[in-house]
């Protein structure tokens, strides 16, 4: 089969059938009530998209904030072993009440 | 005389929505014609319309009066109606094996003599619908903008808003996809 002139035939008979341009009865005016209808407003919807909007700037503070604790953090010797460090946790609030 | 479309897009930029009726009501038929190439189901292409002239109220404002409004609403159109296809391109469930008997008797009178078969209309709509809902979306707006409604490459990349090379490719592949679904629909009776 042809389909070089099966694909010309179609074409042709589908450039011939015009589509119908027939507008329902008085739909302009379905289409202002919907226009003019009083807005309603979905709080949970709103909610969430503030949400969804807050995402990114608070996800660059944490950022910035654990850099910035990264950088400035104290480099202390490790303890030498587990009674050290237990000793270091409990004398460090002496530390800092005697400063 | 009646208000130009100037006149009435000024009116309801002021806030007088009424005016925006009058424009509806001026381009409706050109929306639904427009429509009805891409939705067979009647309340397809009402939710169709509908969507373009709300889409077309709420960006009145991003319209310059350099071009017809009527050139701005009709791109707005094709882009509504490509939107409509991409979404519904699951529903493509149309196959190609059971072909209704007048389409059949259609194509067996084609292979029979392909010069003498431009008759029997709703045959060959059939199978052009049949045919076209293979398609994918792409490749159905580009092949009715140019194949069926005769338009220009430039004239497609306005409407569609893609670049004039993105129309030629989409062109180029449209034909081919369309050569592959006549391809397989006539294969086992007819090639």
């Amino acid at each position: 089969m042809d389909l070089e002139k099966l694909q010309q035939q179609l074409m042709a008979a589908a450039k011939a059938a015009v589509p119908n341009d027939h507008v329902p009865y008085a739909f302009e005016k379905r289409i202002m009530e919907r226009l003019t209808a009083p807005l309603t407003v979905d709080v949970w919807a709103l909610w969430g998209n503030w949400l969804w909007r807050a995402v990114t700037p608070c996800a660059s503070v944490m950022a910035v904030l654990g850099i910035w604790v990264v950088v400035t953090m104290h480099n202390e010797p490790e303890p030498q072993n587990l009674e050290q460090a237990i000793e270091n946790t409990i004398m460090s609030g002496d530390d800092v009440a005697g400063e | 005389m009646e208000p130009s479309d100037t006149e009435l897009i000024a009116a309801v930029r002021k806030g007088d929505v009424s005016q925006f009726e009058p424009l509806i009501a001026r381009y409706q038929p050109r929306v639904f014609a427009t429509a009805r190439r891409y939705a067979r189901r009647e309340d397809e292409v009402q939710d169709i319309v509908q969507e373009v002239f709300i889409k077309a109220f709420q960006k009145l404002d991003s319209f310059r009066a350099e071009a017809p409004f009527e050139h701005w609403l009709m791109r707005m159109t094709v882009r509504t109606c490509y939107d409509f296809l991409r979404s519904h391109q699951r529903n493509r469930e149309t196959t190609l094996t059971d072909l209704s008997d007048p389409e059949v008797d259609w194509l067996e009178r084609f292979a029979a003599s392909p010069e003498d078969n431009a008759n029997n209309t709703d045959a060959t709509k059939a199978l052009i619908d049949r045919v076209m809902a293979q398609l994918s979306p792409e490749a159905r707006l580009v092949i009715t903008l140019l194949e069926i409604e005769d338009r220009s490459v430039k004239e497609i990349a306005q409407l569609t808003g893609w670049s004039v090379p993105l129309v030629k490719v989409r062109a180029f592949r449209a034909r081919a996809q369309m050569k592959k679904i006549l391809e397989t629909l006539t294969r086992e009776k007819y090639l």
